[in-house]
């Protein structure tokens, strides 16, 4: 087990490596620098005063020597400086990331107390009308792009009815601390919550459809048939304890599907995360901050991926043999 | 003598024919299953429709003129002139209407297409040779699948020098192709078992022979599966670029093109015509080549057959 755990942590340390490399070139192909940025418009520097900056900063050392710094730096939490906000871009990120991980942690809570219960439904019950319900709502839900949904949601639900605000992450007026406070959250949370979550039950259902029905009519749950044990225990203690398991392992490409997500989600609900962040800030060419948040985000899927690895790996000693 | 001979070959035409019809092309079997499923049916008539109107039309519009900017009639509700008013710049909606979905489609199958080719061949190659070279190609997909790619794509679109439409498009297959070259891989890797490339083998056929013209054939149907289900995928991702602005140019509209514009508060809420159209006709879209979709991965499965 920990043999299996150290082999798969190990596995990560070359894609991150890789990962660095490849956002780091993307990072010098981005036109402008540090120096450009930070001294933009400013008529008290020539470019020649720029060129002794930079030759001071190491900006015109060979790419090796320029990525371990960023390396190195990147590794004590120096992510460079935002010359738009002209702040450090860790503290810029700190705001917004609880923003994001907030939205992200309840769409993916939401996901999944939609899809677990709609997949067993669907397998228990094949072929009934609820199942065939829940069948034309994932296909539905795997057809419709996301920033068409939240649209028509936020159409809808804020425009037309009124029933949510039209954006933001908190009413604006409401003081921090207070019921009101957080009553206000939860109803900013609501639609971009929803707008994500009622289209991502895609392959958690799908999965737990057809796992269920595999199972169904395997040898051990007849056996539990045979000896009498209610229906309803059948699938609690018998079907659900081997399904529901693996879905763990699909986390990886939810943290993915999440990151793509809240790009969309963020612009349309105007809700201030990292997403929103990262679309400003290519539109104003902050590279530094668009480096970092490329970096932090693949990072994430990494680490997102390996940890699923590890959970289905002691969930199913099988795999633990590759 | 001679009519024996003569009896015996009318025998054999007869026996190919019924094989014929017993073992009917992949197309007609796409075909019979459609017609047997309602669902499909009507979605495969209905994207029939909206292509040839989104494909016919724009030759009686008049593109220069639908995309010239009248600052007179901005923002105009619908009336008999224009069918689905005009836009921020007094543009008429219906016709940015069909030319965006002519755009959004064509450049779907240009992406569909593309990530096709580069997915068959890093899957081919992988599943032919199996052993180390697969190994070393699954690791580097296993990475890639996980990146962000929506992040990488709009980067790509920003840093690119004299960005086009082809760009665009060849940044967007750049990563969609991963999927598909892990799916032929592991069919690619059963069929390299089979007798055929076995004796092909023997015989000394070149690598690339047996690939491109045996191994593929085998793969083909899995090939358009594949394919039209993406379809619906990479329009929405194009319309979803566009929409966020790091899409089409401008000057090349898209259905996102004109669902950007819900972006203003006022747009979206008062403004329907400018941009609910183009998001519905988005909707039916995908789930119109879906459902044809699921009928073609059904058709290329005998098991799963309605027909």
């Amino acid at each position: 087990m920990i043999q299996f755990i150290l082999r798969r942590s190990l596995v990560m340390i070359p894609q991150l490596i890789l990962l660095s490399i490849i956002v780091f070139f993307l990072a010098s192909a981005m036109p402008g620098d540090a120096v450009t940025g930070a001294f933009q418009n400013n008529p008290n520097v020539s470019p020649e005063q720029e060129e002794k900056i930079r030759e001071k900063f190491g900006l015109n050392d060979p790419w090796y020597q320029q990525y371990g710094r960023w390396v190195s730096k990147a590794l004590q939490g120096d992510l460079g400086m935002s010359y738009t906000h002209k702040q450090p871009v860790t503290v810029l990120l700190k705001d917004r990331l609880s923003n994001t991980l907030l939205l992200a942690g309840v769409t993916l809570l939401v996901t999944y107390l939609i899809a677990i219960p709609l997949g067993i439904i669907a397998g228990r019950w094949q072929d009934s009308w609820a199942d065939k319900l829940i069948v034309t709502y994932n296909y539905v839900s795997f057809a419709t792009p996301m920033f068409v949904f939240a649209l028509l949601m936020l159409f809808v639900f804020s425009f037309q009815l009124g029933w949510f605000p039209i954006g933001g992450s908190v009413d604006i007026r409401a003081e921090g601390g207070t019921f009101d406070y957080y009553i206000s959250k939860v109803k900013h949370l609501v639609l971009p919550v929803l707008s994500g979550a009622l289209l991502m039950t895609y392959s958690t259902i799908q999965y737990l459809r057809n796992d269920i029905i595999d199972t169904k009519f395997k040898d051990f749950v007849k056996t539990a048939r045979a000896k009498g044990v209610p229906e309803n225990h059948v699938y609690t203690r018998h079907i659900l304890r081997n399904s529901l398991l693996p879905i763990a392992s699909f986390l990886g490409y939810e943290i993915t599907g999440l990151i793509g997500g809240s790009i969309f989600i963020e612009t349309i609900f105007s809700y201030p995360g990292l997403g929103q962040l990262f679309l400003n800030s290519i539109m104003l060419r902050d590279f530094q901050v668009v480096t970092a948040l490329v970096m932090i985000s693949g990072a994430a899927v990494i680490v997102g991926t390996m940890l699923s690895d590890i959970i289905l790996s002691i969930v199913d000693p099988r795999i633990r043999i590759d | 003598m001679k009519e024996l001979e003569q009896q015996l070959l009318e025998e054999k035409r007869e026996l190919m024919a019924r094989e014929k019809k017993n073992n009917p092309s992949f197309l007609k079997v796409v075909w019979r299953e459609i017609k047997s499923d309602k669902v499909a049916f009507i979605s495969f008539i209905l994207l029939i429709i909206i292509l040839m109107t989104a494909y016919i039309s724009p030759l009686f519009i008049d593109e220069a003129s639908v995309k010239r900017v009248d600052p007179f009639n901005i923002y105009n509700s619908p009336s008999a002139d224009n069918w689905l008013g005009t836009d921020d710049g007094g543009r008429d909606v219906f016709g940015q209407l069909m030319l965006g979905a002519r755009n959004s489609f064509t450049i779907g199958i240009a992406v569909t297409l593309l990530a096709a080719i580069y997915g068959l061949t890093v899957g081919l190659i992988a599943g032919y040779y199996g052993g180390i070279v697969d190994n070393i190609i699954m690791r580097i997909i296993d990475f890639l699948m996980v990146l962000p790619s929506l992040m990488f794509i709009i980067v790509f679109v920003v840093i690119v020098p004299n960005y086009s439409v082809a760009s665009f498009i060849f940044i967007m297959s750049l990563f969609s192709w991963f999927g598909k070259a892990r799916l032929i891989r592991s069919k690619g890797l059963a069929e390299r078992e089979l007798d055929y490339i076995n004796a092909s083998k023997t015989l000394g056929t070149p690598d690339w022979k047996i690939m491109l013209f045996e191994m593929f054939p085998n793969l083909s149907s899995l090939v358009i599966v594949n394919m039209t289900l993406t379809l619906a995928g990479n329009i929405g991702l194009e319309t979803g670029l566009t929409f966020l602005g790091f899409g089409l140019p401008t000057g090349t509209p898209s259905l996102g093109t004109l669902i950007a514009l819900a972006k203003n508060p006022d747009v979206i809420s008062t403004k329907w015509w400018v941009w609910l159209p183009a998001a519905l006709l988005i909707l039916v879209m995908m789930l119109s080549i879906n459902y044809v979709g699921q009928a073609v991965k059904r058709a290329s499965d005998a098991r799963q057959r309605l027909a």
